[in-house]
């Protein structure tokens, strides 16, 4: 017989119930059948357990034991994450693939961090230091780009009595803290559960923009540093690659990407791209600051569920240490679909569409793990996270109950438009559908950073394109030459803004990122174009010269010029247009 | 010794229920005999302490609470592979109905297969010439790859597949190359319509099919594409071959899903398909990729029919949110007469850019197609604006682009059953009809490109 274990009763997919587990606590993690497969324990009735079993179940049956670990389900934490994929449940690819092969094989326990490798720790506490939780220790350069710190674990307070610098492994003891009750013996690796959020000292507003680089999403609808945003759209909007773009290009410390319920081949994309792609601020590679969470479509469903929540402690412990993070999460509907298909198995009384009742609440806590603010510590440590899901609503409906949660709690919108992708129109952001509610925020950055004129010309921009879609109407039905030639011209520049600044080509070495002042200045342009052609019109001129002017072919070419030439040509461009005008 | 139960308690549509059971596994392959004597089998989809929830793949009929013996066989469903299934043809279940004796396995791999590890994926950009150009030129296959047609009733899809099936080939020779089919509820007609044309081209040799018509059990279906799949791993990454697998119905395995889900009352999700569809879909299309290390590949062209072409229905949705791009057959250029009548502006290959270029196809390729899409869009919005206002309201350059999108499609897009272009030959046609527009309006394509593949006489 087994003892101190319980046993299966019913199996229905990845769930199953099972009895008399000594121990059992809701939220535990367990280990079910023979080959130990991991599971997690979502519902206690009475004796009865139901558990989600995060690999396949196929193969269990009544009568097979069922023991629990004791703890939550939990992540490490240590030096050795960056640089590194893993799958749901922090099981790193690289080792699962040497255990069992091309495959994904069941059972297979392999520790989430290296355990042999040595890292260099270098003290910063000292002997007779009164150190309490999030105190650092010490720090490990865990990759040329970032400093790993050391910080002492949750609940532990007290006094360093004996701390040394050297080469570790993240399991060796670098420092003992005497508390009040005993004495605790400190290595470099903390575990942290991860339903349960790290807790910031205090959460401040959002007063930076997050640079992306991509010109549709830094001008028009920013995000702020600790910020939220979604990304809507029905397939082929070209999701995945804006998330893609903002891994690659924000400015950020450490981007952690959590491929939930995706493709295979995308996920092989990031790993085989990301090493070769540098950092445009360090020009290291840029997988020295990146960590992924790889469940794909085909992987089982409950680790599905549980990979967000991967990445957000993976993500909070290095906000932790004062770094600005992101987690980039694509596709957050694949989520709420395990949460649907975990729900439908438990009997639950479905909500909208199938959905369960609290996927609002599930939802709105995921994103509120996000934030700016004082870390846990003694000292001022200031760190964000800021977090971008993409949603995948069905048929692109976006009234569906995935989108309409996300956007009671996110505060950036931005409504991808397959009308747009069809023309070839990327990013295929929509800028009438999509919002930002940063702007405020980030007002004094702008102004103070890169020009006080740069609000201005933003609210022009949204003006004219708002324009647009009215005359757009109207040219439809009575055709372009019925219009003002005012209006015309309007038609004229709008095609500008959106053909030379608001399309932005994801390849192109050069227009794949532009700086805020170049986007600045790239704005200012088209819209200076403009202010001198409404005079040029109300002088009298006639629109098919203003036409006709070559600077316009150089404005087009304009999002092609290099970051280190871009404010002397631009320079010379605002004086051929003015010239231009002057001898129309 | 095997233990046998009598103990059936319930029949409900392709499900029963069999009580006082004992070491019943999830998942568990399943043996009934039928009062007849004949044998049928089913899979275990719910234990619950001596209770088993079984759904049999052949159907219920004829099936009694008494007299049907039960007897679970401890493995899951496997099928027997072996090289020399290529050239044979098979039921829905993987058993042989040519007529000709069962294969010597080599190997008993279970259908469910085991997801490939995205660590040990290779990424797919190898061209495959498929010898269409509106597939070759502008929206390109590579090895690798899921690229399912959406369909609608009537279109002429299943040409289409079989064309792709035998004019398929790779620019590097000197690979072994083999098609997988497996069909799901189709037709008499439309299975024969594949076997002839495989047989007429002699791909027959090299292909290996898996055939569940519309009279076949209807559960069944559910294990069909699963069953060709395992095969498809077998011969690609044991045995080197790049394996095209070409999956159709869809739609009819999805209806069959919902029907054992209805059976189990499961809540429903939209328009009652189960909730769990994305994920069931995932299992089978990402079964398609390269592995580094392997030379075989498995490129999957699943074909649905969309109901009432509509391509926010859930299959062909939740289809193209797994798969990589789509090609989507149009009514409107299929009632011109045009085949294939391929939708180009919505269709899509996501692998398109990693798979050409200077090494792979020519290095004019990527903005060529760039360009032909934007030329063809304009053409297409003129087309809209004339029958608004009339013909007289164009001017020389829109008549010029109505002019070019009526060629794109009547030359670039049409080609016949047969004809087989090279990717060169595509490539040229595009410069040749590019030809006649002005060049100013050429905006994606670069000068040297102009200078270098643009017809002479017109430049």
């Amino acid at each position: 017989m087994n003892k101190g274990k319980g046993k299966i009763t019913k199996v229905s997919g990845p769930l199953i119930i099972a009895e008399n587990i000594p121990g059992a606590r809701m939220a535990d993690v367990v280990r079910v059948g023979e080959q130990k497969l991991i599971g997690e324990i979502i519902e206690i009735r009475g004796k009865d357990a139901s558990i989600q079993v995060y690999e396949e179940t196929s193969g269990l049956g009544p009568e097979d034991p069922v023991e629990t670990t004791g703890l939550p389900l939990s992540v490490e934490l240590a030096p050795g994450l960056l640089g590194t994929i893993f799958d749901g449940i922090q099981r790193p690819l690289a080792a699962i693939e040497k255990e069992s092969g091309a495959f994904i094989g069941r059972g297979i326990e392999v520790p989430a961090l290296d355990r042999k490798k040595k890292w260099e720790f270098k003290a910063t506490a000292q002997k007779g230091n009164k150190v309490k939780t999030g105190d650092i220790l010490g720090t490990v350069q865990e990759t040329s780009l970032i400093v790993h710190k050391i910080m002492v674990p949750e609940e532990v307070e007290g006094e360093i009595t004996d701390i040394k610098s050297g080469n570790f492994t993240i399991e060796e003891t670098v420092a003992e803290i005497q508390g009040a009750q005993q004495l605790h013996k400190i290595n470099m690796i903390q575990k942290s559960p991860v339903r349960k959020r790290r807790p910031l000292k205090s959460k401040i507003a959002v007063s930076e923009p997050l640079i992306t680089g991509q010109r549709i999403i830094d001008t028009l609808f920013t995000i702020g540093i600790g910020g939220t945003a979604c990304i809507p759209g029905p397939f082929g909007s070209g999701k995945t690659v804006v998330q893609h773009q903002l891994a690659k290009w924000a400015n950020v410390d450490i981007v952690v990407f959590v491929g939930c319920g995706e493709r295979g081949n995308e996920m092989t994309d990031v790993l085989l791209e990301f090493p070769k792609l540098k950092d445009p601020k360090s020009g290291k590679p840029l997988m020295e600051r990146t960590i992924m969470i790889a469940n794909t479509s085909n992987m089982p469903i409950a680790a599905r569920e549980a990979s967000v929540y991967t990445g957000a402690t993976i993500a909070e412990y290095y906000r932790d240490m004062g770094y600005n993070v992101a987690l980039m999460a694509d596709s957050t509907s694949r989520w709420a679909e395990a949460l649907r298909e975990m729900s439908g198995r438990l009997e639950e009384m479905p909500g909208e569409e199938g959905y369960p009742a609290y996927l609002g609440t599930r939802l709105a806590e995921f994103y509120e793990r996000s934030g700016i603010g004082l870390c846990q510590a003694s000292e001022e440590r200031k760190g964000s996270l800021s977090i971008i899901g993409s949603v995948s609503p069905p048929g692109g409906d976006l009234s569906e109950p995935v989108v309409q949660n996300t956007l009671r709690v996110v505060k950036v919108f931005w409504g991808l438009d397959y009308k747009l992708a069809h023309k070839r129109h990327f990013p295929a952001i929509n800028w009438l559908l999509s919002y930002s509610l940063y702007l405020n925020n980030i007002k004094k950055y702008l102004k103070e950073k890169v020009s006080p004129e740069f609000e201005g010309l933003r609210i022009e921009t949204m003006q004219l394109l708002q324009r647009e879609s009215e005359l757009e109407e109207i040219v439809r039905l009575v055709g372009l030459e019925s219009l003002s030639e005012h209006d015309q011209l309007i038609m004229l520049t709008t095609k500008s803004i959106r053909e030379d600044f608001l399309y932005q080509s994801a390849f192109d070495p050069v227009d794949q990122y532009s700086t805020l002042s170049k986007q600045y200045l790239l704005l200012k342009t088209i819209l200076f174009f403009h202010s001198l052609a409404k005079k040029a019109l109300s002088e009298g001129k006639e629109l098919s010269s203003i036409e006709k002017i070559r600077s316009r072919q150089l404005i087009a070419k304009a999002r092609f010029i290099p970051e280190d030439e871009v404010e002397a040509r631009i320079k010379e461009l605002e004086e051929q247009i003015k010239s231009e005008f002057k001898s129309l | 010794m095997q233990k046998e139960y009598r103990s059936v308690t319930e029949i409900s549509g392709p499900l029963i229920l069999v009580n006082q059971v004992e070491g019943v596994k999830y998942d568990e392959l399943v043996e009934i005999e039928m009062p007849s004597g004949k044998l049928r089998s089913g899979k275990v989809l719910e234990i619950s302490t001596d209770t088993a929830l079984i759904q049999v793949f052949e159907g219920t009929e004829g099936l009694d609470i008494g007299l049907t013996k039960i007897r679970f066989k401890g493995k899951s469903l496997e099928i027997p592979v072996a090289k020399e299934m290529m050239g044979r043809v098979f039921n829905g279940l993987g058993k042989p109905i040519d007529g000709a004796p069962d294969i010597l396995p080599e190997k008993s791999l279970d259908i469910n297969g085991e997801p490939i590890n995205p660590y040990a994926r290779d990424y797919p950009n190898d061209f495959i010439q498929t010898g269409i150009s509106s597939i070759d030129g502008l929206n390109t296959l590579s090895r690798g790859q899921k690229l399912p047609i959406f369909s609608g009733a009537g279109l002429p899809h299943s040409q289409l597949a079989a064309q792709i099936a035998h004019q398929a080939t790779v620019l590097k020779k000197g690979e072994s190359f083999a098609v997988v089919f497996a069909a799901m509820g189709i037709t008499f007609e439309e299975a024969e319509f594949f076997m002839e044309s495989f047989r007429e081209t002699g791909a027959i040799e090299n292909a290996v099919l898996f055939i569940n018509l519309a009279s076949d059990p209807a559960i069944e279906r559910i294990a069909t594409p699963r069953v060709a799949l395992t095969c498809a791993e077998f011969l690609a990454f044991e045995k080197d071959t790049h394996v095209l697998v070409i999956l159709t119905d869809m739609t009819n395995y999805c209806e069959s899903l919902r029907e054992v889900s209805a059976a189990r009352k499961e809540v429903p999700g939209r328009r009652g398909y189960p909730g769990y569809l994305y994920t069931d879909l995932a299992m089978l299309y990402e079964r398609a990729g390269r592995i580094k290390g392997k030379k075989g590949s498995i490129t999957t062209i699943p074909i649905l029919t969309m109901p009432e072409d509509d391509k926010t229905h859930p299959i062909p949705d939740l289809t193209g949110y797994i798969t990589e791009g789509q090609l989507i057959l149009s009514r409107e250029l299929h009632r011109k007469g045009i085949y294939p009548p391929m939708d180009v502006m919505p269709s899509l290959s996501r692998l398109k850019d990693k798979g050409i270029g200077a090494h792979k196809t020519r290095e004019d390729h990527s903005d060529l197609s760039n360009q032909l899409f934007a030329a063809y869009a304009r053409g297409r919005d003129v087309r809209e604006l004339m029958v608004v206002l009339g013909e007289g309201a164009l001017n020389d350059v829109d008549k010029q682009f109505l002019r070019f999108a009526d060629e794109f499609e009547d030359q670039y897009i049409r080609q016949g059953v047969s004809d087989n272009r090279t990717v060169f030959e595509t490539l040229d046609l595009g410069w040749k009809l590019l030809a006649q527009l002005p060049r100013e309006e050429l905006k994606r394509v670069k000068q040297s490109e102009i200078d270098k593949y643009m017809p002479k006489e017109s430049k």
